[in-house]
């Protein structure tokens, strides 16, 4: 059984008072994310994450299409007992201490008060606030109020949780602990579904992604599978190489770019279609030292502004190319 | 607890951390200086008008608790985002806005019952400040009891403007949700007339859509037993009772078509 599935999820507006026309905001998104699994769901702004994310919580309802998450229909309360759930910048009652926030959340999910008391003490000690935890939350920091809605989206000790762009706010330090976090909910078992445009995070965090671009599905699968065998040229490494040489093999078009790294030491770009070994041989030939020879690899960056380029900007609705 | 229960548990702390019950210390000054005013001026009439006045202030300042409040309930919750993190916990929509009704009912009750606590110590106190001669030509004593039907009858009024300013905070903005709510309660006080508009038109239409109005709209004049207890005219516990139900059905009918309506709202 799939943690979270959607089938052909669409989501549309109607925008506009005296004329109104469809906006769509999500497009037939077709999505399966395995139990257990860190999933990452990425796309620049306006592409339409938090739209799923919210259809996913049931804070707004499909115009088509269905969701499941742990086989059942989204908003089911006996699956929302097993959710956790961060919004993109969480507001919170600024009049309660984050210990009674949590309190007070913890309650909805029905423990007793020595076992929220308990969880609320654990997980602000986790989330690193607990010496805050009586104060109010007017008096917190953007940071310090991400970290309580991520304690707040675990207080329950989750199967699937949801994380729109976990890392708002938070310093370098705060992001390395929230990264952490997330991998010990992912050992545990817990089925992780981050949304982000952060893609460094990504690529530490995640074992499969999707990309929307444009309320669509770009692309989507194994992070390692998309990139691995996408490497675009080779690099060369060398030393010892002489301005005479360096021009002969620009401009007989083997090498494409060469970045000098010190004196007579280049790494030289070659197109993925050459054959490296012929020109280390020649160059060897001609003086230098071949210090080392590396695919360069696509990275998610890349692969990420290639979909996210080349995807459809129109909103209208006609099928989507996959 | 339920989770209605916490809902409105949060509602209450919400109102007492926002500074809500401040308005008793404008009650009691308002009482303390009215009585001490009074002594200086009346001769005799000072518990009769301490009475009218103390009933007009506890429906007054309970009316500005309900409306005001109630206006905000769902939209501050919408509009700040707090309702994401709400409703991706265990819970239906429909306990979300029975949770946040029972709250504001939990914060008016205690509201009021603090305003008739210090109501009769202010009259249990002008009571000791007059001879027997003049004590015994009241028409009712200065604490009577009987008072506590009309405060009853005001709670439940209040219980029906926090229903009536809850359904319109679940689709329009504060400022038109005020201005409906206080609208309504302005035209259910003058709802009797309605009824016999008849005497006044001679349009048959007329009449009939007026008496259509008379049974839609809230009847709020039917609360308002200020003046009979003052003047320690009988009222019938039957009256109480029945009146007071009439709000529980109106109030019931309100919360079903809000929770129809926020239901099935988005949260863009």
């Amino acid at each position: 059984m799939d943690a979270i599935r959607t089938e052909a999820l669409t989501k549309d507006y109607r925008v506009g008072f005296w004329r109104p026309r469809r906006y769509l905001a999500l497009d037939s998104l077709t999505l399966h994310v395995r139990q257990g699994e860190v999933f990452g769901f990425l796309g620049p702004n306006g592409a339409g994450k938090t739209t799923t994310l919210k259809l996913l919580m049931q804070l707004i309802y499909p115009s088509s299409g269905r969701a499941e998450i742990l086989g059942r229909p989204v908003g089911d309360v006996s699956v929302k007992r097993r959710l956790g759930y961060l919004a993109e910048n969480p507001y919170f009652y600024d009049y309660l201490t984050a210990e009674e926030l949590l309190q007070y959340f913890a309650g909805l999910f029905g423990y007793s008060a020595v076992e929220r008391r308990r969880r609320v003490s654990q997980l602000l000690d986790e989330v690193g606030i607990g010496a805050e935890r009586r104060l109010q939350l007017r008096r917190f920091s953007k940071g310090m109020l991400q970290r309580v809605g991520i304690a707040q989206a675990v207080i329950n000790d989750p199967d699937v949780v949801f994380f729109d762009e976990p890392m708002s706010g938070l310093d370098p330090l705060g992001r390395r602990e929230i990264r952490e976090l997330i991998l010990r909910l992912r050992d545990r078992g817990c089925t992780v579904f981050f949304s982000s445009h952060v893609l460094s995070d990504a690529e530490t965090l995640c074992s499969r992604v999707a990309i929307l671009a444009g309320g669509r599905l770009a692309a989507a699968g194994d992070l390692s599978e998309m990139l691995a065998f996408q490497a675009r040229a080779w690099e060369l490494v060398v030393t010892g190489l002489s301005d005479t040489v360096l021009e002969k093999v620009t401009t007989s078009g083997q090498v494409v770019r060469a970045t000098p790294l010190g004196a007579q030491r280049y790494a030289l770009e070659l197109p993925l279609s050459a054959a490296p070994d012929r020109l280390v041989t020649n160059l060897v030939a001609h003086g230098a030292q071949l210090v080392s020879l590396n695919p360069i690899r696509e990275t998610l960056e890349d692969f990420f502004v290639r979909q996210t380029g080349a995807a459809p900007r129109d909103r209208g609705l006609e099928p989507v190319a996959r | 607890m339920s989770v209605i229960g916490h809902v409105a548990v949060n509602v209450f702390k919400e109102s007492v951390r926002d500074k809500v019950l401040y308005n008793l210390v404008g009650f009691a000054t308002l009482l303390i200086v009215v009585s001490y005013l009074l002594g200086q001026l009346t001769a005799g009439q000072d518990v009769k008008i301490i009475k009218d006045l103390g009933l007009a202030a506890i429906a007054t300042f309970g009316l500005l608790i309900a409306v005001f409040i109630g206006i905000g309930l769902v939209w501050k919750e919408v509009e700040r985002r707090s309702i994401y993190s709400l409703l991706s916990k265990p819970m239906r929509r429909d306990e979300f806005i029975l949770g946040k009704y029972v709250g504001l009912a939990l914060t008016l009750f205690v509201n009021v019952a603090i305003m008739t606590a210090a109501f009769y110590v202010v009259l249990a106190y002008m009571d000791t400040q007059f001879p027997d001669a003049v004590r015994a030509s009241w028409p009712a004593p200065a604490t009577d009891p009987g008072m506590l039907r009309a405060i009853a009858l005001i709670f439940f009024e209040l219980l029906l403007v926090t229903a009536i300013a809850l359904f319109f905070s679940t689709f329009s903005s504060p400022f038109l949700s005020a201005a409906l709510t206080v609208g309504l309660w302005v035209i259910g006080h003058f709802n009797r007339d309605l009824r016999n508009f008849e005497a006044v038109v001679k349009s048959r239409t007329a009449a009939y859509l007026a008496r259509g109005l008379y049974y839609v709209l809230p009847n709020f004049s039917a609360f308002d037993i200020k003046t009979q207890v003052v003047h320690a005219l009988p009222v019938p516990a039957s009256y109480v009772v029945s009146t007071a139900a009439y709000a529980l059905v109106y109030m019931a009918l309100l919360l079903a078509a809000a929770v129809a309506i926020f239901s099935r709202r988005d949260f863009k």
